[in-house]
């Protein structure tokens, strides 16, 4: 297993002060596979992917991408090497237009963000491209608003289309449909189910809702007090006694 | 679907409203044939300082409005063009070679010092990076006034530009349109030409694929990171490539003045200036800090002028002629600053852009 794995964690650690926020997580993750990472608040479930793409140094232990290790290096190197990464707290440039957001991620996948005498209004190959993302979010009529006018589902979907222009071989998606309305959802999980399945991406998935989880993982993982505590598929694990105590008194959404 | 089209020579980047635009239209028509349309020495003395503040203040707005970097060191690089043509012309070298090499020479350590300080504030909170380029203005102050062998000391430097540029120099015979084209006139020439093509050219690094990437670590750094972008190097050539444009503004002001000292190019009161002139015509829209820069440029010569009328037209009166005494000029430029701010907070071409935008 361990040899196929594009991405691995070996015991990741890191603490702030004397908390230890993620503990000795050791977990190995396979192009094709949608993971799950489920817990309550607290348990470490952002932290951990902050370790994984960089915007956290860990304290110890290792992160492995395609056989290299690159706990050290930083985010921006990890981005390229094909960590893409969705936030949970909607994380946009909100004064920027919405095609303008999605553009950028597209520049940075090209690896053109330091190409100063051409016009970037120019490049229409790249636009056209981020324009074709902000449609399959179903975007495309917000193109030329600012992010910042967009209402909070919309801003998830930008989130989600900042994502995909990044075209990343590792998909770490945060909560994407927190917040947003319930005829919304659809057009986000639909999304992610066509990223599975393409069959060699690798998606990371950090997910409150159990019928979401139920739906699209391959695979759960549980976090609790950050050490890892489950791993298994998803109907087992949902049905184990430590999920099913971890859950208990946090929210259940059904 | 190419929005640049005609728009090309500016990049592209319309200003947004026609009140802009026919204001930066005035502006260009008005600098371009200042020598013909206000012959006097003041007069043609303030348009060469509103060509040279424009590009001062619009590369600071690369930094500030762009970037979203917080600078006090950037009089430091005007100084460093400035003394760059002033120190060989002092030294008797009155040549072309001098004049640019001296400009070269300036705008290249002008941007390896800004790379240096950016580079060396990698990652510090913003406000610390603020602080560390107020020290190092600070310490190039001190250098300035106290190495006189090289710099003049306050005394600063005086000397000659090469003849054709000289008040004394004659393009021809007569007049044209009633107007001598002197050196000096030239030299106003020399001056509007270079700063329209460093103003223009500034307008195509923020709308290149680089400038798009200032504008992301503006709005957010953090995000910028996760997408790729290793924005300190980033920060850093934009610091460097502002500090190098507005070390060639200070090459134009010492041509202007024949003259340099750190009264004129180093001091904080131009430090203070050009952040008015950037906040004044709205940050981040390169077209609002040229507007800004005219506005207080004219503030500065004129202020006082109009005040000492007000001052005689109201003498008989005792409180209301003692506000408009010329030497309240600075309260009047003040409250009109304060009133700017308040009223119109993303500056004349920010607050312009978004009534448009809400209009529509």
């Amino acid at each position: 297993m361990s040899a196929a794995a594009v991405l691995e964690t070996r015991d990741l650690t890191i603490r702030f002060g004397g908390q230890v926020a993620v503990n000795q997580v050791s977990c190995a993750f396979h192009p094709g596979t949608l993971t799950a990472i489920v817990g309550p608040n607290g348990a470490g479930k952002t932290t951990y992917f902050n370790l994984i793409s960089g915007q956290l140094r860990a304290t110890a232990g290792e992160v492995w991408l395609r056989g290299q290790r690159i706990e050290t290096l930083p985010a921006p190197v990890r981005a390229r090497r094909g960590l893409g990464r969705a936030f949970q707290l909607t994380n946009l440039f909100p004064g920027l237009s919405v095609l303008e957001n999605v553009r950028l991620a597209v520049q940075g996948r090209a690896g053109e963000g330091l190409s100063i005498l051409g016009l970037a209004g120019d490049r229409t190959a790249l636009t056209d491209r981020a324009a074709g993302y902000l449609h399959r979010v179903r975007l495309g009529a917000r193109a030329h608003d600012h992010a910042a006018a967009l209402n909070h589902g919309d801003q998830r979907k930008l989130e989600v289309a900042i994502l995909l222009a990044q075209e990343p071989e590792i998909f770490m998606f945060d909560e994407p449909t927190a917040g947003m309305s319930v005829d919304e959802v659809p057009v986000i999980l639909d999304l992610i189910e066509e990223i599975r399945a393409e069959g060699n991406k690798t998606i990371l998935l950090v997910e409150h809702k159990m019928d979401v989880v139920r739906r699209l993982a391959d695979r759960v993982i549980v976090l609790h007090q950050g050490s890892l505590v489950a791993d298994g598929l998803p109907a087992e694990v949902v049905a184990s006694p430590i999920v099913q105590e971890a859950y208990l008194g946090v929210k259940r959404d059904g | 679907m190419n929005r640049i089209g005609a728009w090309r020579v500016l990049s592209g980047d319309r200003p947004g409203h026609p009140a802009v635009s026919v204001l930066l239209l005035m502006l260009l028509f008005a600098l371009a044939f200042a020598p013909f349309l206000f012959p006097g020495t003041k007069s043609l003395d303030a348009a060469a300082r509103i060509c040279i503040f424009i590009v001062l203040a619009a590369s600071y707005d690369m930094l500030l409005g762009y970037t979203g970097i917080v600078s006090f060191a950037h009089t430091m690089f005007f100084a460093f063009g400035a003394y760059g043509v002033a120190i060989p012309l002092a030294a008797g070298n009155v040549g072309w070679t001098a004049v640019i090499g001296g400009t070269v020479v300036g705008a290249l350590l002008a941007a390896l010092v800004a790379a240096a300080v950016a580079l060396l504030s990698l990652r510090v909170q913003k406000i610390f990076f603020s602080m560390i380029t107020l020290a190092v203005a600070s310490l190039a102050q001190l250098v300035a006034t106290q190495w006189r062998d090289l710099t003049g000391g306050e005394d600063g430097l005086t000397f000659s530009l090469p003849s054709v540029l000289s008040p004394a120099f004659r393009l021809f015979a007569d007049p044209i349109l009633g107007v001598r084209i002197t050196g000096r006139v030239l030299t106003y020439y020399l001056i509007f030409f270079v700063a329209l093509a460093l103003f223009v050219l500034m307008l195509r690094i923020v709308n290149s694929a680089f400038g798009s990437v200032l504008k992301a670590i503006r709005e957010n750094e953090f995000r910028a990171e996760a997408l790729g972008y290793r924005t300190v190097v980033y920060r850093t050539i934009a610091s460097a490539l502002s500090a190098a444009i507005a070390a060639s503004a200070g090459g134009l002001m010492a041509l202007l003045l024949r003259y340099n000292g750190p009264a004129v190019t180093l001091s904080f009161d131009i430090m203070v200036d050009i952040l008015l002139m950037v906040v004044i015509g709205g940050m981040g829209t390169l077209y609002g800090p040229a507007l800004g820069a005219a506005a207080i440029v004219m503030a500065h010569t004129y202020l006082q002028g109009v005040l000492e009328n007000g001052h005689a037209a109201l003498a008989g009166i005792p409180l209301l002629a003692a506000m408009v005494h010329p030497d309240r000029w600075l309260l009047w430029l003040g409250s009109l600053f304060v009133l700017i701010v308040y009223f119109l907070p993303g500056g004349i071409v920010g607050t312009l852009r978004q009534r448009i935008a809400h209009a529509k």
